[in-house]
């Protein structure tokens, strides 16, 4: 936190952390007067929306349709191969994308031209495919993991209900729709809101690794999170970067005060505070 | 009603199928384009069923070790002190939390929650390490940061303590006149096995993944671990002969070397024990998700 004080200063290191001369709001100022800052912010807050959607939507129907095996072993199986993308590290993820979107061979290319003789195209130029490929890849490494969280709320649910439902005649879909999302609601609604309350951080490997830091891709794969990284460490510029890491901690806090404030309405259990 | 309930069961397995080779299907690719022959990926792309199989690739990173066995090594020794130190401290922390009659509780667990939620920024941390704790281009540099302390093991851990160790266990030892410490090494830790096991397997895939210390503190190539070997190799190949013994040989190694191949090799190899261990070691796992997810 010492740290903090850097976003405030006009830092040279001559005279080290202290001894530099201060800016006052200086680095803010400079921080929100460029076309940066808009597009880091919308692109962070963009991509945790359609995460959140996507990857609640996709792990909800895994968790609930592996409800509906009956065969311990099989369900074991897929639990097991759908949660392999999540312990991977990011690196490996770069390298399984770059199998399919490599220019000359990768996999989406040759097979476009192999069907429908399309050009190939330059995946790591074009910035307007990125959205849908991060989602695509966020999607692939998180939703296994989501889903076995709400498989976990799904088993502990008490199988009463459903017994009580079946001598009512409820069928599968009524049991499903007026049982188990019930009462995995507030489960779903936690997870939501944590997601939310980190709305504006951003993965940094899916989105410097993933696009193999590239620079055309720029306006739509920078994010506060990578930003703050080039800034400080491509160019060096360390009062504008804490400056930007801030603006982000602090958003972040009274969005992370208020979603507990949320969460502690829905579940007092489950409050983090 | 019957026509229904006969497709479904069909259906829902499909879906999961369908998921399953998802999941698999680019590491099968990758694997497969590091055993293809490197004029059959010029002339077919990637494919999943090579025209030609070819291990040069992977006799190629054999014959130029030296970068591939330190960083290795580097991996390994980090992963090993880390998740020790780490699961020590962890337990350290959570179990006093968990007791009751802890003074200052409330405190402790406020601030294990403001850094879990609150921090400086990336800047200021790393300004911190470097220039006061001095940790730039040392191992400890990729043990320390982010990865030594986690609240969410911590929390885990907690829970696991106050629900599972029976009150009546550590007063009993309180009577035989036993040290807090003994109390906690001889009655606790050995009841407290599956959470041990599942925390530590969280820390150990923590530091066989991390890159991201190893680029921010690390410039050596003599200290690079094995992720950010392969991160500069997916971009530059030739970073990986750089400090080939042969330095002389550099022109000749690398008109012969099957770049593409030698690429997915290193990618091979470096995820090659995650995906080994990965069967033994995946009812732990979930379980851990699980156990963290209904009492997070």
């Amino acid at each position: 936190m010492y740290g903090v004080i850097l976003a405030f200063k006009e830092l040279n290191y001559v005279d080290g952390i202290w001894g530099s001369p201060w800016a006052g709001m200086y680095n803010f100022k400079f921080l929100f007067s460029s076309p940066d800052a808009f597009l880091i912010t919308r692109n962070t807050i963009m991509y945790n929306v359609f995460f959140i959607v996507v990857n609640t939507t996709f792990a909800l129907l895994a968790a609930l349709l592996v409800n509906e095996i009956k065969d311990k072993v099989i369900t074991r199986f897929y639990q097991s191969t759908f949660l392999l993308p999540h312990i991977i590290s990011m690196v490996v993820v770069a390298y399984l994308v770059y199998s399919f979107l490599n220019t000359d061979s990768g996999l989406i290319n040759r097979q476009l031209d192999k069907w429908f003789s399309a050009e190939s195209i330059s995946w790591y130029n074009e910035p307007d495919y990125w959205p849908y490929i991060l989602v695509i890849v966020n999607a692939w490494k998180n939703v296994g993991y989501l889903a076995i969280i709400y498989f976990a709320a799904i088993i502990g649910i008490d199988k009463e209900f459903y017994e009580a439902a079946t001598i009512d005649g409820a069928n599968k879909w009524k049991q499903m729709t007026r049982i188990t999302i019930p009462l995995i609601s507030p489960m779903i609604i936690i997870m939501t809101l944590l997601a939310i309350s980190s709305i504006m951080r951003s993965d940094f490997g899916l989105f410097y690794q993933v696009p193999m830091n590239s620079g055309p891709l720029m306006p739509t794969t920078n994010t506060i999170d990578t930003f703050v990284y080039r800034a400080m460490i491509e160019r060096g510029d360390i009062g504008m970067s804490t400056a930007a890491g801030i603006y982000q901690s602090v958003v972040c806090f009274f969005l992370i005060l208020g979603a507990n404030f949320a969460v502690r309405r829905i579940s007092k259990d489950d409050a983090l505070f | 009603m019957p026509v229904t309930s006969r497709l479904r069961s069909p259906l829902i397995h499909l879906f999961f199928v369908l998921f399953s080779i998802a999941s698999l299907f680019p590491f099968i690719l990758v694997f497969m384009v590091s055993i293809s022959d490197e004029s059959s990926i010029a002339q077919n792309g990637y494919s999943l069923i090579p025209s030609k199989i070819n291990f040069a690739s992977y006799q190629f990173l054999f014959n130029d070790f030296g970068q591939i066995a330190r960083s290795y090594g580097v991996t390994i020794l980090v992963t090993l002190i880390g998740t020790t130190v780490s699961l020590f401290i962890t337990a350290l922390f959570a179990y006093p939390l968990s007791r009751k009659d802890l003074p200052l509780r409330r405190t402790m667990s406020f601030l294990l929650f403001f850094t879990m939620l609150f921090s400086g920024g990336m800047v200021p941390w790393y300004i911190t390490y470097v220039t006061m704790i001095g940790l730039k281009n040392t191992l400890f540099g990729m043990i320390i940061p982010n990865l030594l302390l986690s609240a969410f093991n911590v929390l885990l851990m907690r829970s696991f303590f106050a629900n599972t160790i029976p009150e009546s266990i550590v007063e009993s030892g309180t009577i035989d006149g036993a040290s807090e410490l003994t109390i906690f090494m001889k009655l606790v830790v050995p009841l407290s096995a599956p959470i041990m096991a599942t925390v530590a397997l969280f820390n150990l895939l923590a530091y066989w993944n991390d890159w991201y210390n190893c680029m921010l503190f690390i410039d050596k190539p003599d200290l690079m671990n094995i992720q950010y070997l392969m991160t500069k190799t997916l971009n530059n190949v030739q970073f990986l002969i750089m400090k080939a013994d042969t330095s002389s040989q550099v022109g000749e190694l690398l008109s012969k070397m099957p770049t593409e191949g030698v690429r997915m090799a290193l990618a091979i190899i470096g995820v090659a024990p995650l995906l080994v261990a990965y069967p033994f070691f995946q009812k732990f796992y979930i379980s851990g998700i699980t156990s963290g997810a209904v009492k997070g």
